[in-house]
């Protein structure tokens, strides 16, 4: 599989950073999916993660036009890397930055999330939970990704209930980013590395990152552990 | 007790008399029986509809009707346990709902105000208000459901159920309780009603709007009955919308 071309990998001194390469939608269909948790596995001896793209989007969702030709597998495959994903960010032993570049819809959204810290473009691009006006139930592992992070009722409301395309200063505002960054796609990069650097220079130990944030999301990670890279056999993996 | 009107695609529950609506068995099942007409309306129409309730007079409701339980504690749970499906209804019920907070919404009142998807209150006049600290009495425990998912800003929990804190609209709004604060009861139930109607605009598809309201709050449905689908279920409907 191709999947270098996907997104890349660099150092930036002790950041693993992540960058979704082109300037497409980035849309998480199992190749790209594959490829970044490929790249997540690379961060091994980093002490700070960051997930970063390239263009417009940092990513739209589901590849649906995939999907349209395979939807059986929907589930099985996308659904299960995605979920795999999830796992993995949530067990590594490490601080987790997204750096929102561009627009992060559905999938994109919730990929944002499973991260420890988001750092959004502050003037382009907004976060925007498309499934209610696509007609797109939300399954239960997906749904508690906005169960723990976005714990205020109100904007668990807004963004899943009414589909608002919330622009960083409203995601700042109501909790939901951590931080907005004026500038280009550079800008929001070069920031999110300068915080993710900051948090290395903590100098946690990592195993302990890891136990503290699956302990401190016990519901999410219950649901993602069986699919992580470190889960036992996919033969003892639940079926779908 | 209570009539049910369309306008355009917006349904409009009203509690009719200027009395304090308290939630008797009449009252619930006159209730239930017009959200049942909303539901069903609205599944012959398609997507694309909404509810608002609004209350005639100085009170939203003060709640389950103690002065028909009196002392009985039987009574008292009947009530409880006659509201608890209604409360599901509105949760599961395939369209948003507004409620036009126009008066008092005191106990079971603020709850019937909170199962709603949002809330409009007139500024004048009227407090949010759980009694039941003051009055005596325990809490239904899918009461408590409701206000954990829903009441979730710092120590606002704690204000309304443990202190009884009366809350006007805009400290309501500030604790994340109510959405817009409008004047007096004539604008808050057209601000209410003018809501429902962007949100009816959205052209939603009930059923999955529905899903995605008992996703996102899904102790508080668990507590009123509502049985969440399995996931298989969920995606059945994919690969159609793909």
């Amino acid at each position: 599989m191709a999947t270098q071309n996907l997104c890349t990998v660099e150092r930036r001194g002790r950041v693993h950073l992540i960058t979704l390469t082109g300037a497409g939608e980035h849309r998480l269909n199992p190749a790209l999916l594959s490829a970044i948790r490929s790249a997540v596995a690379a961060s091994a001896g980093a002490g700070a993660l960051v997930l970063a793209a390239e263009g417009k989007y940092f990513s739209n969702g589901f590849d649906q036009a995939w999907a349209s030709t395979a939807p059986r597998h929907l589930q099985a495959t996308m659904g299960g890397e995605f979920r795999g994903l999830v796992a993995d960010l949530l067990a590594l032993p490490m601080p987790t930055v997204a750096a929102v570049t561009g627009h992060a819809a559905a999938a994109g959204c919730g990929l944002v999330l499973a991260h420890d810290a988001v750092i959004m473009r502050g003037s382009r691009g907004f976060l925007y939970m498309s499934e209610v006006d696509a007609g797109l139930k939300l399954v239960d592992f997906f749904a508690e990704v906005f169960r723990e992070k976005v714990p205020d009722a109100v904007n668990r409301r807004d963004l899943l209930l009414r589909g608002d395309r919330m622009a960083a200063p409203e995601a700042v505002r109501r909790g939901i980013v951590d931080k907005a960054v004026d500038g280009g796609v550079e800008d929001v990069v070069n920031a999110a590395v300068a915080e993710a650097e900051k948090l290395a220079a903590r100098g946690w130990d990592g195993e302990v990152v890891a136990e503290i944030r699956k302990a401190a999301w016990p519901n999410l990670w219950s649901k993602v552990k069986d699919y992580g890279a470190d889960a036992p056999a996919a033969a003892a993996r639940p079926r779908l | 007790m209570c009539t049910l009107e369309q306008h355009g695609n917006v349904f409009v529950l009203t509690l009719t008399g200027d009395d304090e609506h308290p939630l008797g068995l009449p009252l619930i099942a006159s209730l239930s029986s017009a959200v049942a007409s909303a539901k069903a309306a609205a599944a012959s129409a398609g997507p694309g509809a909404a509810l608002v309730t609004v209350a005639e007079g100085r009170f939203f409701s003060n709640g389950l009707d103690i002065g028909w339980a009196g002392t009985s504690r039987t009574r008292l749970m009947e009530l409880a346990d006659a509201l608890r499906p209604l409360a599901a209804d509105l949760l599961a019920l395939p369209m948003p709902t507004v409620a036009a907070v126009t008066g008092h919404a005191s106990a079971g009142g603020f709850l019937l105000a909170l199962c709603h998807d949002y809330r409009v209150m007139r500024a004048d006049r009227g407090v949010l208000y759980m009694s039941e600290i003051d009055i005596g009495l325990p809490l239904p425990s899918y009461f408590v459901s409701m206000f954990r998912a829903k009441v979730t800003a710092a120590n606002a929990l704690r204000d309304v159920l443990l202190r009884g804190t009366k809350l006007r609209a805009a400290e309501a709004k500030e604790m994340g309780i109510v959405d817009a604060v409008c004047p007096g009861p004539t604008e808050t139930v057209a601000k209410a009603i003018k809501l429902a109607e962007q949100l009816a605009a959205r052209k939603w598809d009930g059923d999955v709007y529905a899903s995605i309201r008992i996703s996102i709050f899904p102790e508080a449905c668990k507590s009123v009955g509502i049985v969440e689908e399995s996931d298989e279920e969920k995606v059945k409907n994919f690969a159609s919308r793909m």
